[in-house]
């Protein structure tokens, strides 16, 4: 996953690339059968360990999904710890973090 | 060795965690409670009555103060960007809804007062369609934005 978060006066921009097919369930194979639905469903987001956002996501969500969102700068002081988890359709899950600056 | 430990009835345990939740707030943080479970119904629906009432909506209102980030046209429809904001305080939850998509829901945000309510996703499109961005708030008013987003080439396959 890709992770980046920038200051920008009294926010935070945290901008998010994760990697995952998103299968919709709607998708055929070479052969003609549906490839079955599996995808991210839900994203949490922690800043130094405390959950301050979490999603929960449909299979209509891009793949590769692209989240955007903003902290309120003075919750997310220089040196916070941001971490974001994935946990998809088949349990899987995947965690990144990032220092704010 | 045995525990003699006391054990917490039911009830102080769930006064407790009414303080911690509280507590929690007041943090800045989202309750555990705030982390529901995965909200199948909502999104398995297929038109958008469906979806109010699998989330429990009953009255929706259009708002001058929901900004829907859209394109008004979308040359692909894989990777649509799609967002909420608003500036108003005590919004708990961000929906992005595509009314034609085949399951009409695509993201539920809850929002802890960490976490400004302005939240942007990439999304597919089958074909063009009225788009959402709804705030759930505080106070239990639902308001939301809408517009139609034309799509050129549909994104969801099948």
């Amino acid at each position: 996953m890709r992770l980046r978060a920038q200051r920008h006066g009294d926010r935070v921009v945290v901008r998010v690339l994760m990697s995952h097919p998103m299968e919709n369930g709607r998708r055929r194979d070479e052969a003609g059968r549906l490839v079955p639905a599996w995808h991210i469903r839900e994203v949490m987001v922690q800043l130094d360990g405390h959950t301050v956002m979490t999603a929960q996501w449909g299979p209509s969500v891009s793949v590769d999904p692209f989240l955007q969102f903003h902290l309120r700068g003075a919750q997310a002081p220089a040196g916070s710890r941001l971490a974001v988890t994935w946990t998809d359709s088949r349990g899987e899950q995947r965690r990144d973090e990032t220092l704010i600056g | 060795m045995p525990s003699i430990a006391p054990m917490m009835n039911r009830r102080e345990l769930l006064g407790h965690g009414a303080r911690l939740a509280g507590l929690l707030a007041g943090l800045g943080l989202l309750p555990e409670a705030a982390q529901a479970a995965w909200r199948e119904a909502a999104f398995a629906a297929t038109d958008l009555a469906r979806v109010w009432t699998a989330l429990g909506i009953s009255a929706p209102q259009e708002s001058a103060d929901i900004r829907l980030i859209a394109p008004d046209l979308a040359e692909n429809g894989a990777a649509v960007s799609l967002g909420c904001a608003t500036r108003l305080e005590g919004v708990r939850r961000l929906l992005l809804l595509v009314e034609r998509n085949p399951t009409v829901l695509c993201a539920l945000f809850e929002v802890g007062p960490a976490v400004e309510p302005d939240v942007l996703i990439r999304t597919r499109m089958a074909e063009s369609s009225p788009v959402w961005a709804v705030a759930l708030m505080d106070d239990a008013r639902v308001l939301y934005a809408r517009r139609t987003v034309e799509v050129t080439l549909g994104g969801c396959g099948g």
